[in-house]
């Protein structure tokens, strides 16, 4: 087993407004490297908002996040982009592909925007990517000519793309059917067990929760 | 460098595929552009060329320099020079009577010939009497040297019958206007006599007739020799009057002043001489740029509704691009490169665009009253109109893609992804 990726420290996460909301309480936790971890807990319990603060997608109200030992809730927007676009892919319920780009330029757009590879090794590791989730076949295919279940693969690969050492995962099989769930969460699992990986997903899925390495309850924002 | 152009390369890529998704709607608000920038051709076009086609009439219809036989300010009188702190005073003083003309009228002449690009020649004009038919009509008799008025006035171009020539080859003969000669039935080859206000009669005749389109100008005004007017006018050896011409028409102002400062005779450039007219013009383009920019305007805010229009569509794929890594900054640029592109393409079509209708515009002739030719619309298609309209539009395409733009960088990732679908 690994190191260390992210360890969060007293983490809360509150709504300014006419009614003060906190979503996510005191809330201390570490991803270690090479672990699927599952975070689990009914709806409106604060762990979609945990999910965005762990990927640096949201600030905390108080507390710190240290991803590979450096503290982010000091950065500004543009060094955790930075950050996101490294270290971070996200996978979500709905797959939220750019529906005007085929599944290969969905998958090479945080590589051609981190622009560290040139263009023919972006498309190559594409192409490895898409094989990966088993949708070589489909590179060329626009979202909407896909299944849910392979849009969903192809956002896997996307979140691959820039080979980061954290995947986030929200609610990723909850759109979709019981034979499309059981390949994503076996692709996830074998991502998360790939040398200076981790993932973390948010599910419903009790079965799906059953596999992780780590479980982490979430109820009123706390962990229980 | 190489990672900056991939960058834009991206984001350009991006731009043009939320354009081309929206097809039918760009279009409309690219067809916006177009249009704008084509009236704003047309019409700028039009303005600068009915002001150019002005200002050369002004420019080659009269001197550029008139030298008049009088001063500006009256001359001081003798006594008062020379008893400058007066205890008496003199009343009722009058000037002495001078007679009037140029003195040394050749050697101004002289003076300003030899400067490149300047051509002068004196004239002496004065009011004549023509009698005929039992009828008295008063004209502007102005006695020029013949083969000078070729040089310095529009009077050869505006030959309706005979020429200037025919006048140096008959030192006796005249040149008048078509309205005085439909008004008379006057026809070339005719003798007319002219009385002059010292009582002196003379005959002329007819060598010439133009037609210049202002009807009072060609009702009025008659040419011939100068010596035939000094003689006629008791004033041998005087002009009244120097005109000059130069190629450098913009310098008349300064030229007109070493005149006035060399000789003292009141000099007037053309610019002072039609300063009202000239102030008249910068108003009217001030009008004319307010008008045609409000088309623009228009125009814009197309583009700035396509914009907010995608951006509002494109909420999700902001969301989901920042969460990749995407800077506020990259989806701002993302947006502002669709204005661009909008802007560029409503210029590069909206300008020939503009041409046809600048084509179309120049078919149309009309006749104005008091001018007895049709004319053409005058068309200025010199590049500066192109660069202003261009420009103009370019930019109000950039500025109605900023606000837009700056809301799209704006959104929150988190608030899209919470709101799932």
């Amino acid at each position: 087993m690994g190191g260390i990726l992210l360890d969060a420290k007293n983490l809360t996460r509150t709504l300014e407004g006419e009614i003060k909301v906190t979503l996510v309480r005191d809330v201390s936790l570490s991803i270690e490297a090479e672990h699927f971890t599952a975070v689990t807990g009914p709806s409106g319990s604060g762990k979609s908002s945990l999910l965005y603060l762990l990927g640096l997608l949201d600030k905390p109200t108080t507390g710190s996040i240290h991803v590979e030992g450096i503290e982010t809730t000091k950065l500004d927007e543009d060094r955790l982009a930075q950050f996101r676009l490294e270290k971070m892919g996200f996978i979500f319920q709905f797959h939220f592909l750019l529906p005007e780009f085929t599944a290969l330029e969905n998958v090479m757009m945080p590589m051609r925007r981190l622009g560290k590879r040139g263009i023919n090794e972006q498309k190559e590791w594409g192409m490895e990517l898409l094989e990966s989730v088993g949708l070589k076949d489909q590179a060329h295919k626009l979202p909407k000519q896909m299944s849910g279940g392979q849009n969903q693969r192809t956002a896997i690969a996307r979140a691959l793309a820039n080979d980061p050492a954290l995947v986030m995962a929200d609610e990723p099989t909850g759109n979709l059917d019981t034979h499309s769930a059981a390949t994503v969460q076996q692709i996830l699992k074998d991502i998360a067990h790939t040398p200076g990986r981790a993932v973390v997903a948010v599910t419903h899925d009790e079965s799906f929760a059953q596999q992780a390495d780590k479980r982490i309850h979430i109820v009123d924002g706390k962990i229980e | 460098m190489g990672a900056r152009k991939s960058e834009m390369n991206l984001f350009f890529t991006i731009a043009i595929k939320h354009i081309m998704a929206r097809k039918r709607q760009s279009f409309v608000s690219l067809l916006g552009i177009i249009i704008g920038v084509g009236f704003f051709l047309a019409i700028a076009s039009l303005m600068q060329g009915s002001q150019n086609d002005f200002i050369s009439r002004l420019i080659d219809n009269s001197p550029h320099i008139t030298v008049h036989d009088e001063y500006r300010e009256a001359k001081e009188q003798p006594v008062r020079q020379l008893y400058k702190d007066r205890v008496v005073e003199l009343r009722s003083v009058q000037p002495l009577p001078e007679t009037r003309g140029i003195r040394g009228y050749k050697q101004i002449v002289e003076d300003l010939n030899s400067r490149p690009g300047v051509r002068a020649s004196a004239t002496l004009t004065g009011q004549a009497i023509l009698n005929y038919a039992g009828r008295d009509n008063a004209i502007v008799l102005n006695g020029m040297i013949p083969a000078d008025m070729k040089d310095l006035t529009t009077i050869e171009e505006n030959m309706k019958e005979g020429s200037v020539d025919d006048l140096i080859a008959n030192r006796n003969g005249v040149i008048v206007g078509a309205e005085l000669c439909r008004r008379l039935m006057l026809e070339i080859g005719d003798n007319i006599t002219l009385t002059a206000a010292t009582g002196q009669v003379r005959t002329f005749k007819i060598v010439g007739i133009f037609q210049t389109g202002s009807l009072d100008y060609d009702d009025k005004q008659a040419f011939t020799d100068i010596k035939r007017v000094q003689a006629m006018m008791n004033k041998s050896n005087r002009a009244n009057t120097v005109i000059v011409k130069m190629d450098k028409y913009n310098d008349a102002r300064a030229l007109a002043a070493e005149i006035e400062a060399k000789t003292g005779y009141k000099s007037v450039s053309w610019q002072e001489a039609s300063e009202d007219i000239l102030s008249t013009l910068v108003i009217r383009n001030v009008i004319m740029y307010t008008v045609v920019s409000a088309v623009l305007l228009v125009a814009a805010f197309g583009i700035y509704n396509i914009i907010f229009t995608i951006i509002m569509e494109k909420q999700k794929d902001i969301a989901i691009l920042k969460s990749m890594g995407f800077r506020a900054a990259d989806i701002k640029k993302i947006f502002i490169i669709q204005g661009c592109i909008l802007g560029i393409g409503g210029v590069a079509f909206g300008l020939p665009f503009g041409c046809l209708l600048m084509l179309a515009l120049g078919q149309i002739t009309f006749e104005p009253p008091g001018v007895s030719e049709p004319i053409h619309m005058p068309l200025d298609w010199s590049a500066p109109q192109f660069i202003i309209a261009g420009a103009f539009a370019f930019i109000a395409a950039v500025m109605a893609s900023y606000l837009p733009a700056k809301k799209g960088a704006d959104v929150l990732p988190v608030d899209i992804l919470r709101g799932g679908q």
